[in-house]
């Protein structure tokens, strides 16, 4: 265990590296002035131009710029933007937001794809199953901004269940229906692959073991079939909180949500390159433990993986 | 040929003393293809501290007879159309689920073929065996292991302790074999149903475990069923055969009296099948033909188109299984004449 861990550690370092330089050559190789229409009308003074060139060692090659990033980074300096301000402040106050969104949203999506899943591949062709694959693909169907849109107008302007945008204080309550936006379309493939993974082992032949020891159905299904079924379902849940956070810009916009999405379209449309390598950066890192973490739970919901 | 029928198939229903019987077991498969009739009236029994060794190609219907006796059939696409499996007298069909379940393990157990895919894969062997104590008995944690190591220990697993917590992968395939019959006989079943014990296994560790099996049964004086196709598998263990084929019994007999004098040509081309010492060199005897297509099984005897002796008779009239004498029967027309050879 400790040196599959060592393993899978180390092989983040290259991973890490490859991804975050490709994103820093990505978004510093855009064609353009950085400089153009950052300090109004007039453009920036020379004195500013240089001292930004220099931090950002604008007049070396990519190479030297991205490893002079690295260093600062690795120092917790995320560095700062043409206007001044820390970057680090703007991952702090927009990073916490998007994982409460993201958090609310893999929550919802665990338990009611989950729940749909297993009820449904325990009866197929039932009409609960119908209504769910129907549902389903209604929801992987629909882009999330159409359902974004007609939630927030249904619930929130006409029949004023729900405030149609969330406060700053980000209560959980407010949550509920952006979360569950955003984790629609996962949801439906959670049921989707809960459903087929639990049909698949109903049949199979240790289920019909636990069956022939005359062990209650409950526990037939609740231990010996689900633990099984469940591995591939972790595996979904867990890398989706990455792609949940990265996904987020959609759902942060329509309910007025001030997260990394937000952030990372205006420093894009700015041309802010070093917010957006910051957050992104701080994407990837979330990626890579969730990953990791997957890959633990993995080898400990599936005695096979762990000795390989 | 006395027209008394066979044993235990008067099809009365009525307590006949008998620890498990089938009695005219009926069961037809549904498939978007057709209906497959799988059983077309299987009867048989074993009484306790008995092994009858059921005997069959694959599709001939033995195994599905089992998964029926245990209630574990696939329903759909398996229906049963007819017939009772009485334990102890009583009519299993006709009981309710949770009845049928209190039955399992400590009534009737069951071993599987393959037991790689058999035992879960996610939980140790030990919680496998020690789950039915704790679920079953009401046992504590400590002493449902205590009495899994005792289990793991009667089947002669090495370092049983030590094994307890050990993952189905990690045991080579006769040591995850004993595992299974060490949790089968857990609860101390009366009735032991073996399907295909021994088949994934290799040939010197398949004695070994056939030897494990006579000897349990034995000293737990059970009635085991030996679900097999191998011939040479059962003669040291089994004391009655019963020959399936297409979904019927078409011998039964004691095992000395179906190898000396086998009742039925199919049985007989079993027989002359078995790879032989002095016939070394010779190409091997085999029965011409496959097995029917159980959606379509022939009119009259079903091994009627691969039998050597078959006459007009035999495509127009089922044979019965029809006693003849010392608790043999046989479900062929000409059974007499081929007892009577010489």
């Amino acid at each position: 265990m400790g040196r599959y861990l060592l393993r899978r550690l180390l092989q983040l370092v290259p991973v890490f590296i490859g991804t975050t330089f490709l994103i820093y050559w990505l978004v510093w190789s855009v064609p353009g002035d950085p400089f153009a229409g950052k300090c109004g009308d007039r453009g920036c003074p020379p004195n500013y131009r240089a001292m930004m060139t220099e931090k950002y060692h604008l007049d070396d090659s990519i190479w030297v710029q991205y490893a002079s990033y690295m260093k600062n980074l690795f120092q917790g300096d995320f560095g700062i933007t043409f206007g001044g301000r820390e970057i680090s402040d703007i991952i702090a106050t927009s990073y916490p937001n998007t994982l409460k969104l993201a958090v609310v949203a893999l929550a919802i999506e665990a338990i009611i794809g989950l729940g749909a899943g297993v009820l449904t591949g325990l009866r197929r062709n039932g009409f609960l199953d119908n209504l769910v694959l129907i549902s389903t693909l209604f929801l992987i169907a629909l882009p999330v901004f159409v359902i974004g849109f007609v939630l927030q107008w249904l619930l929130g302007v006409k029949w004023g269940i729900i405030t149609p945008t969330v406060s700053n204080e980000m209560r959980f309550s407010e949550l509920i229906v952006p979360g569950f936006v955003l984790g629609s379309a996962s949801m439906a493939y959670i049921a989707r692959v809960a459903r087929t993974s639990i049909a698949e082992n109903r049949r199979a032949d240790f289920v019909r073991t636990a069956i022939a020891k005359g062990l209650p159905m409950r526990r037939v299904v609740g231990v010996h079939l689900l633990r099984n079924s469940l591995i591939p379902v972790v595996t979904l849940l867990g890398t989706d909180l990455g792609a949940l956070m990265g996904g987020a810009i959609i759902t942060e916009g329509i309910f007025g949500i001030n997260g990394i999405g937000r952030q990372v379209l205006r420093a894009i449309v700015t041309k802010e390159s070093a917010t957006v390598v910051g957050i992104v950066v701080v994407l990837v890192l979330v990626y890579l433990v969730m990953n990791l973490l997957v890959d633990l739970l993995y080898a400990a919901l599936d005695p096979r993986i762990r000795y390989e | 040929m006395s027209e008394q029928s066979a044993p235990g198939a008067d099809g009365s229903g009525r307590p006949s003393g008998r620890l498990l019987e089938v009695d005219g077991l009926r069961v037809e498969f549904r498939t978007r293809d057709g209906v497959a009739k799988v059983i077309n009236g299987v009867t048989y029994h074993v009484d306790a501290g008995e092994t009858l060794a059921v005997l069959g190609e694959s599709g001939s219907g033995k195994s599905v007879t089992a998964q029926t006796i245990m209630g574990i059939l696939d329903t759909p696409p398996g229906f049963v159309t007819a017939g009772q499996v009485r334990f102890h007298g009583k009519d299993m069909l006709k009981m309710s689920p949770e009845q049928r379940r209190r039955i399992r393990g400590e009534g009737i157990a069951m071993i599987f073929q393959d037991s790689l895919s058999a035992l879960n894969p996610v939980f140790t062997v030990g919680f496998q065996i020690a789950e039915q104590f704790r679920i079953r008995r009401g046992m504590s944690r400590s002493d449902a292991k205590k009495r899994a190591i005792e289990m793991l220990d009667q089947v002669k697993i090495p370092n049983a302790k030590g094994r307890y917590s050990n993952y189905p992968h990690q045991f080579s395939g006769g040591m995850r074999q004993r595992a299974m019959i060490a949790m089968s006989l857990a609860l101390d079943p009366e009735v032991l149903i073996a399907d295909e014990p021994t088949t994934a296994l290799d040939v010197t560790v398949q004695a070994q475990i056939m030897d494990l099996l006579g000897e349990l049964q034995r000293e737990r004086q059970m009635g085991m069923i030996l679900i097999t196709h191998d011939l040479g598998v059962v003669a040291d263990v089994a004391d009655r055969i019963a020959v399936m084929y297409a979904g019927r019994i078409v011998e039964e007999a004691d095992v000395y009296d179906l190898y000396a004098k086998p009742a039925h040509p199919y049985t007989l081309g079993l027989l002359n099948s078995i790879p032989r010492m002095d016939e070394k060199g010779q190409e091997l005897r085999t029965i011409k033909g496959l097995p029917p297509n159980l959606m379509n099984i022939p009119p009259g005897c079903a091994f009627n188109p691969r039998c050597p002796m078959a006459q007009p008779v035999c495509r127009e009239k089922v044979p019965p299984l029809l006693q003849l004498g010392r608790g043999r029967a046989s479900a062929c027309h000409f059974a007499e004449e081929l007892v009577n050879r010489d």
